[in-house]
């Protein structure tokens, strides 16, 4: 017994976990001679950033009737995206959720939502592109299914949470379903509700200045043009604000949460 | 008795009620606006389900002999790019995060240069450092791992803050008095009260960054996004198909493979 008398120590080592960082190492090392990543690369990069830092200030403001059209279309497909997403995921969460619902309505709920967290809301708006053609249109939607996505599992959550006391309460007055639904399980979970709907409306602002790059409309694709033009100085008026209305986002969505105490 | 019978009792306060209408009143005023004012071409819209048809049609049979060859080297590399990108962004976090813990770092000024670098980081979307990178250092796996790394260190950096700023104060308390040096007060007394909570960001973070790794290579960022773009450039919606259904099957394998271990570490 090397852990009695004397020899104790106070911080045994764990070989299990010593290995698993050994594996990790190793891993790393592989995946970096994959991925040909070299230092000599990397040193090669760093000289071209700096020519690339003097290239993008000052920015340039000067096509900022194309920048505010690009940011307003961005916005006003978060905008829609979010509350189409919210009006489609209030019920699918209401049908997945297990405590409320039988197995056959809750499982395809759930694959539903699964399908549309699987791919990255860029994917999707190519699928859209293709589908309903260029512009907002493909981006609201992208926005939608990813909306769905993302709300349907977390309020599916939520409502799997909830007290069951109360839904017996309301129950057992004889009350139908509807009324069970809103005076049971609403209250308890509107304001997580409402912290959800904001979070994902703050994802959504992201992504959809985002999803212009494979042409689903918004300020991506302005900024993607001026990438391929190497017209860095506008790009770096575009980057910052985009910042710039991410940030109002997020200070946005804070106030909104203290209202509803979320 | 009466007065308190007909007394009509009320949930919120009035400025609690003032402050919701508000927010109802500004969220249904953005969404009118919104709609009324987005340009959608109604056009396009009744011709979808026939060009949808069209895509399913072109899609199927899926190409799966196309994946040995051209999909499973990106998409290997799109995992590897995700781990990478996960792991350099960890190594970046962990130092900013102890900066921006309070009870670190005592010094407010650093703690908030500490948080504007992490609010920084996040507020640049993955795809736009990788269109940075990928002007920087050129096409490739290097400008997508750099892209994943650099956006992650907020969404890490910020959880791995407060996640320290919560550790107990007692161990770390007899660590001082006992006159350890700050890297073993780090790994003997922070280290294992944040090791669960590590563990937990660090796996949701991974699983994030495998959905976002498909899409880097739409704009050359290396991984299976590149093969994407080629087919989609193409018009080999096939090839196309194939590769979706090839990263739709990573992303729940890495999902049930995340979930699974969160229970084990956890």
């Amino acid at each position: 017994m090397a852990r009695t008398g004397s020899s104790r120590s106070a911080f045994p080592p764990d070989w299990w976990a010593r290995g698993a960082w050994i594996v990790l190492l190793a891993y790393l090392l592989y995946a970096c001679a994959q991925l040909e990543l070299t230092p000599a690369r990397f040193a090669a990069g760093l000289e071209h950033g700096a020519k690339f830092l003097a290239r993008l200030f000052p920015p340039d403001f000067k096509r900022w009737e194309l920048l505010v059209k690009g940011m307003v279309e961005s916005l006003q497909m978060a905008i829609v995206a979010s509350a189409l997403g919210t009006l489609l995921s209030l019920p699918l969460a209401l049908l997945a959720a297990r405590n409320l619902m039988p197995v056959w309505a809750s499982w395809p709920a759930r694959a539903v939502m699964v399908v549309c967290r699987s791919f990255h809301p860029v994917i999707v708006a190519i699928l859209f592109v293709k589908a309903v053609g260029f512009g907002a249109l493909a981006g609201i939607l992208a926005l939608t299914v990813a909306s769905v996505g993302f709300l349907g599992k977390l309020m599916t959550e939520a409502i799997e949470e909830i007290s069951l006391k109360q839904v017996e309460a309301v129950r057992a007055t004889g009350a139908p379903f509807a009324s069970v639904v809103s005076y049971a399980v609403v209250p308890q979970v509107f304001s997580r509700f409402v912290g959800f709907v904001s979070y994902e409306t703050d994802a959504n602002l992201r992504n959809s200045t985002m999803v212009g790059i494979v042409g689903a409309g918004g300020i991506g694709g302005t900024l993607f043009a001026a990438f391929q033009r190497f017209d860095y100085d506008f790009v770096c008026a575009i980057v910052l604000t985009i910042i710039a209305l991410i940030m109002a986002g997020e200070v946005l969505t804070v106030q909104v949460k203290k209202v509803f105490k979320a | 008795m009466s007065d308190a019978l007909e007394r009509e009792w009320r949930r919120f306060t009035p400025a609690e009620r003032i402050g919701r209408f508000v927010v109802y009143f500004c969220v249904v005023a953005a969404i009118v606006a919104s709609l009324r004012s987005v340009e959608v071409i109604p056009e396009f819209l009744y011709d979808a389900p026939e060009q949808i048809g069209d895509m399913l049609g072109r899609m199927w049979p899926v190409a799966w002999r196309h994946y040995p060859e051209g999909v499973h080297g990106p998409l290997m590399d799109s995992l590897h790019i995700a781990t990478l990108g996960t792991v350099l962004a960890v190594l970046m976090a962990v130092p900013v995060a102890f900066l921006a813990a309070r009870n670190v770092t005592p010094y407010a000024w650093l703690n908030y240069a500490a948080k504007l670098i992490l609010v920084a980081a996040r507020s640049v979307n993955t795809l736009i450092w990788a269109l940075f990178f990928v002007a920087v250092l050129g096409p490739g796996a290097l400008a997508g791992t750099l892209a994943i790394a650099f956006h992650s260190i907020g969404f890490t950096g910020k959880l791995l803050g407060e996640a320290l700023e919560e550790s107990n104060r007692g161990t770390i308390e007899a660590l001082e008095a006992s006159g350890a040096p700050w890297l073993s007060i780090a790994l003997k007394g922070y280290w294992p009260q944040l090791r669960p909570a590590f563990w937990a960001i660090v796996l949701f973070r991974w699983d994030i960054n495998v959905r976002e790794s498909a899409v880097l290579g739409l704009v050359g960022a290396g991984g299976v996004g590149m093969a994407l773009d080629t087919a989609l450039n193409l018009f080999q919606w096939d090839r196309a198909a194939m590769i979706l259904v090839a990263i739709l099957a990573v992303v729940v394998a890495a999902e049930v493979a995340t979930t699974q271990l969160r229970k084990r570490i956890i």
